[in-house]
């Protein structure tokens, strides 16, 4: 039953969130709104760890899975892919180092200065 | 006979998990960084599709029911986060002001690449969330009008990418301190690169883990701004 309780739990915040995607006129998905329910709910104790810990833990163990059939559709995206392979792949690189040494100067940076003020 | 098997619904099932198992099993075998489950998951499934000739429509007949349980798995991203937010208390300025920037810089750097190319915006919005993890991604993806389906393929590169390389190119540019490496390899390359992160130490993986997601979060809000620059 304890499974059965949690799924309920989570699958109602799923639909909380799927509530605020459609009243809320952002092109964010219906998932983050549920996250961020989720999390203020953990956060002000509405709802508790043992109420989502084990389903989520199995939710978020098979996650890699639930992608698989979107990215399968890279099928139908043939020559969509084809047409932005070479910008696609050198965006995909030069932007990777780019967030790598702005998070993470930035954040020593940030830690530097905080030792330096605690003193 | 081969309709009556491909048009179960179980059929793309079936073929997903094992594809996955297999995925698994392999990585397991040659311990290579670059071997990932989910990789060897979408190359065999799209093999197996192409060989037998076999319709992406019917394949999806079974394989929606798998996608419609990423919204309720993205929701539970909330848990580990949950379980973070005291490491976000604790390096409040290294975590808000390093996570601003690394999201920024991300998507500002897709932006004026995509200008660069002369990309279409239907290309520009499907890179835009290639930093962040699949679960959020996909979704801004589809969210934006962008391809989801390139989009996973960006992320994933993205992620290889980060865990096989960013710890040595954090060590090039002088990241050195443990926040601050953490930080720079979940806000860059999610999950994966995460990965790697809890591999180098304590303090690098639990900033990373908490980056996936609220780089994810700052993202998914970023760009549906972005979305309207290009």
């Amino acid at each position: 039953m304890k499974y059965l309780f949690q799924a309920a739990v989570i699958m109602a915040v799923t639909l909380a969130g799927e509530l605020m995607h459609i009243i809320i006129p952002l092109p964010i998905p219906a998932g983050i709104y549920g996250l961020i329910i989720m999390l203020a709910c953990l956060k002000l104790r509405v709802i508790r760890l043992e109420h989502v810990e084990e389903t989520g833990a199995f939710l978020l163990e098979i996650m890699p899975v639930l992608f698989i059939p979107a990215a399968v559709g890279l099928i139908t995206a043939w020559g969509e892919l084809q047409a932005m392979l070479v910008p696609l792949v050198v965006i995909a690189v030069v932007t990777t180092y780019i967030v790598v040494a702005a998070t993470g100067w930035t954040a020593q940076l940030a830690m530097k200065k905080g030792k330096r003020d605690g003193k | 006979m081969k309709d009556a098997f491909v048009n179960s619904i179980y059929f793309g099932i079936v073929l997903s998990l094992a594809a996955y198992a297999l995925g698994v099993w392999l990585k397991k075998k040659t311990k290579t960084d670059f071997v990932n489950p989910l990789l060897v998951a979408i190359i065999v499934t799209i093999g197996v599709l192409l060989l037998f000739d076999i319709d992406y429509a019917s394949f999806n007949e079974g394989g929606k029911y798998i996608s419609y349980l990423l919204t309720p798995a993205t929701v539970c991203l909330a848990i580990p986060m949950y379980k973070q937010l005291q490491l976000l208390k604790a390096y409040r300025k290294a975590v808000v002001f390093g996570l601003l920037a690394g999201v920024l810089a991300s998507l500002i750097s897709v932006l004026g690449l995509s200008v660069l190319f002369g990309l279409t915006h239907r290309q520009y919005v499907t890179l835009l969330p290639k930093s962040i993890t699949t679960a959020i991604g996909l979704g801004v993806s589809e969210e934006l009008g962008g391809l989801p389906a390139i989009t996973v393929a960006v992320i994933l590169i993205t992620g290889l990418l980060g865990n096989v390389t960013a710890q040595g190119f954090c060590r090039l540019v002088r990241i050195k301190d443990p926040v601050a490496v953490g930080l720079a390899i979940g806000t860059s390359s999610h999950a994966l690169g995460t990965a790697k992160a809890l591999e180098i130490g304590e303090v690098q993986g639990a900033m990373s883990s908490l980056a996936i997601v609220a780089a994810g979060l700052l993202t998914a809000v970023g760009a549906s701004m972005f979305a309207m620059l290009w």
